[in-house]
């Protein structure tokens, strides 16, 4: 964690002006800067707000968007909704596994991806749907969903080695 | 000149809108003042997006499916040379004319109320939404009418509320209104959770004043000065859309203190939701919203006396607000004209599943089912056969087919053992197994039990390891009763709608899939080749290629077969793990 990274987080709190309810957004500013919610978050956030240390623990792990573990530079969404679920999104998931190589909840060994299962994105005539970050995937089979995450993994793969090579240069 | 709107909602978006627009916009570049380039909302047939429209004196011309490629074709023979690109056509809407193209059937029968500027109006411009009659409730409302009489126009109406339990919305607007003045709160509930329902999103994406300004009238109505919008935070560009209309309307003078000089204040905030189904429930939101774990709590006290912060609040789902300013302009009268005796007005219903027409339908109140299903859905995907629809989302119901006739309100839909819900309705072919879609359900609202009710924490784990079981082809004859007795007992002892409705989806497959049920059973065998455990993986010799990547990937051995040969599997073996199917590339296995 860098210097200008924290205090940016501690601006964002600073600027809490003591109104009732803040405690959702505040944990989502958290999540929004660091990724997911470290436990040194949770105790500045304790601190500011006077909630327990033990409430603000219990709203965390009550909403399921939080994350007191570390993501993946890409959150893979697919959909389970019941849209979806007509449409074979099991086979999805089930091919995204046996891809990635972990299962559901699971963040891969080079910190690339991590896979989620969601209840539903609501673009049901697109089924099945999945969202890899921002930007949403529509009509996939097992086909093009490995395609899809292979496409990703190449652009890496380049990135980095353009990287390097300016590196070097 | 000609205007070319593009559909950039979340459904365009993800069929590839951008990459059209980008085009569109280089042309443009190219041929500078050959055109106006806009954006819009959905205008609902998601199906054949992305959707491109060119709109020039009242005649609208609408493309579907438009690739960039396309997109050139449209500008050079169409803007330039004056001739539409007839086969593209979806949908022709003239003046004074019929409207017309390949998707003009399942146009008809529509009337758009809810829906009335999706598609139509950049939704990012209060201008536009101005010109096309925007916030006119409003200064009716601050000027023209008293609240006891917007209280009682919207009671007039029939307006009833469109979340699902359809409670009527004027009354509820008289209690919030009776309490002794002070602080009270307006809350626009926008968690649209139902796993297949998305009208919420389309109106918040595609027309988000005119929830706005539905829940400043109710501030109105009832005297409150503040309001909330609680959003699911999966809806990013709903969010995004809501932020602008806000500052829009306030720089305007529609939201603020004292608003168009009238003496009324009235400002509105967004709290976005952070994943959690029973937040839908009202005092769960309410919970939500002042920062703590969304648990239900007891009612009475109900909301209009004590809601949020324990003030009197009016809490209506977005597609209630947005009937709103429609039912001021235009009177009561107007609105009570569509739908039937109880149920007055139009309803906006999300198609999704095995349809042909996925996407949004907004159809007067008491339409067939079959009608939505046919006409406007334009029947079941590879013309399969039609089995069943699922309403009202995991505390909805299975209607079989069957049932097709049944009128769509609020009277007819429950008495089937299903609920109106809030609009989603997913469409199963014959390839959908019942049993398993139970399951998948009591999944879901398993997950989603808040944990506060023994018989909603434990009742639907117990009922899921059953179903579970049951897929898996180890079902027993006690079975079917105990899921019986168990879900008369959830819904007996919960006490928020969650558990009240979980066990629907179990009780309604049970009432008219009983023989899926025995198929599974007795027979272990699942009618609709659907649960792994009770059908076979056979290897199409057809599209088999040889590859002999599938028997790498069987964990079991159980694909024999040489390098460019057919393979086979050994049902006597095979796990029916599915790993052969992912592995595939060439979709040559299926079930049977």
């Amino acid at each position: 964690m860098t210097a200008s990274r924290n205090e940016d987080f501690n601006y964002r709190l600073w600027r809490y002006d003591g109104a009732p309810g803040e405690l959702i957004p505040l944990l989502q500013s958290a999540q929004d800067h660091f990724g997911y919610i470290p436990r040194r978050a949770i105790s500045y956030i304790s601190e500011v707000t006077g909630v327990p240390e033990s409430e603000v623990y219990g709203v965390i792990t009550f909403y399921s968007q939080f994350r007191l573990q570390p993501m993946g530079k890409y959150v893979i969404k697919a959909c389970d909704g019941t849209a979806c679920h007509v449409q074979n999104s099991r086979t999805i998931i089930d091919t995204l596994e046996d891809e990635l190589g972990v299962e559901v909840n699971g963040t891969t060994g080079d910190g690339l991806f991590t896979l989620q299962t969601v209840a539903c994105l609501g673009c049901c005539s697109l089924a099945p749907v999945l969202m890899i970050n921002d930007d949403t995937h529509g009509k996939l089979t097992p086909q093009s969903v490995r395609k899809l995450v292979r496409e990703y993994r190449r652009r890496e793969e380049s990135a980095r080695r353009e990287d390097a090579s300016c590196a070097r240069a | 000149m000609k205007q070319v709107i593009v559909g950039m909602s979340t459904c365009g978006l993800s069929a590839g809108s951008q990459k059209t627009y980008d085009r569109l916009a280089e042309l443009l570049a190219a041929n500078p003042g050959a055109f106006e380039l806009k954006s819009s909302g959905c205008i609902g047939m998601c199906y054949r997006e992305p959707l491109v429209e060119v709109r020039e004196n009242g005649s609208r011309v609408i493309y579907g499916a438009v690739t960039p490629e396309l997109a050139d074709a449209i500008i050079s023979e169409h803007i330039k040379g004056g001739r539409a690109l007839e086969e593209h056509v979806a949908l022709r809407i003239c003046e004074g004319a019929e409207i017309a193209g390949a998707e003009a059937p399942a146009q008809r029968g529509q009337v758009r109320i809810v829906l009335r500027n999706c598609g139509l109006i950049d939704p990012e411009s209060i201008e536009e939404y101005e010109a096309a009659g925007g916030y006119r409730a409003l200064r009716k409302a601050l000027f023209e009418m008293t609240p006891d009489g917007i209280v009682k126009e919207i009671k007039d109406s029939g307006l009833r509320g469109r979340g699902g339990a359809g409670f009527p919305t004027g009354l509820k607007w008289s209690f919030a209104a009776s309490q002794p003045a002070g602080v009270k709160y307006v809350v626009c509930n926008a968690d649209e959770g139902d796993p297949g329902a998305f009208m919420d999103r389309s109106v918040l994406e595609g027309d988000p004043h005119s929830v706005i300004e539905g829940m400043i009238v109710c501030g109105r109505a009832i005297g409150a000065s503040f309001g909330y919008i609680y959003c699911r935070a999966e809806y990013p560009m709903a969010i995004k859309r809501l932020t602008i209309a806000l500052d829009a309307a306030r720089e305007k003078g529609y939201l603020g203190t004292n608003i168009l000089g009238s003496g009324f204040d009235f400002d509105v905030k967004i709290k976005q939701g952070a994943g959690a189904f029973v937040c839908g429930e009202e005092t769960a939101l309410f919970q939500s919203i002042e920062g703590k774990r969304g648990m239900p709590r007891i009612r009475p006290p109900f909301p209009a006396e004590k809601g949020l912060w324990a003030k009197p609040t009016n809490n209506n789902n977005v597609e209630t607000y947005a009937n709103v300013p429609w039912i001021l302009v235009n009177g009561a009268a107007a609105y009570a004209k569509y739908g039937t005796e109880k149920s007055r007005g139009t309803k906006v219903f999300a198609l999704a599943g095995k349809v042909r027409n996925g996407g949004l339908a907004e159809v007067p109140m008491g339409i067939p089912i079959d009608d939505l299903v046919f006409k406007i859905g334009g029947g079941i995907k590879e013309d399969r056969a039609f089995k069943a629809v699922q309403m009202g989302g995991p505390s909805g119901g299975c209607i079989p087919a069957s049932l097709g006739t049944t009128s769509v309100d609020f009277e007819s839909i429950p008495a089937t053992g299903a609920i109106m819900g809030s609009g989603g309705m997913v469409v199963m072919d014959d390839q959908t197994c019942m049993v398993e879609m139970a399951r998948f359900f009591l999944d879901f609202t398993q997950n989603e039990s808040c944990g506060k009710c023994t018989f909603c924490r434990i009742g639907t784990l117990r009922m899921l390891e059953i179903l579970t079981r049951i897929t898996q082809g180890e079902g027993r004859p006690e079975d079917v009763p105990n899921l019986l007795e168990l879900g008369a007992q959830i819904k007996e002892s919960s006490l928020c709608g969650l558990g009240q409705t979980a066990p629907n989806p179990v009780l309604t497959t049970i009432r008219y899939f009983a023989d899926e049920y025995e198929a599974h059973i007795r027979d272990k065998r699942c009618p609709a080749g659907s649960c792994l455990a009770l059908v076979d993986f056979i290897i199409d010799p057809e599209k088999c290629t040889g590859c002999t990547v599938c028997a790498k990937h069987c964990p079991v051995n159980a694909i024999s077969g040489e390098r460019k040969k057919v393979h086979v599997i050994d049902t006597s073996i095979c796990a029916k793990c599915g790993k052969c199917i992912t592995s595939c590339a060439f979709g040559a296995i299926y079930k049977k």
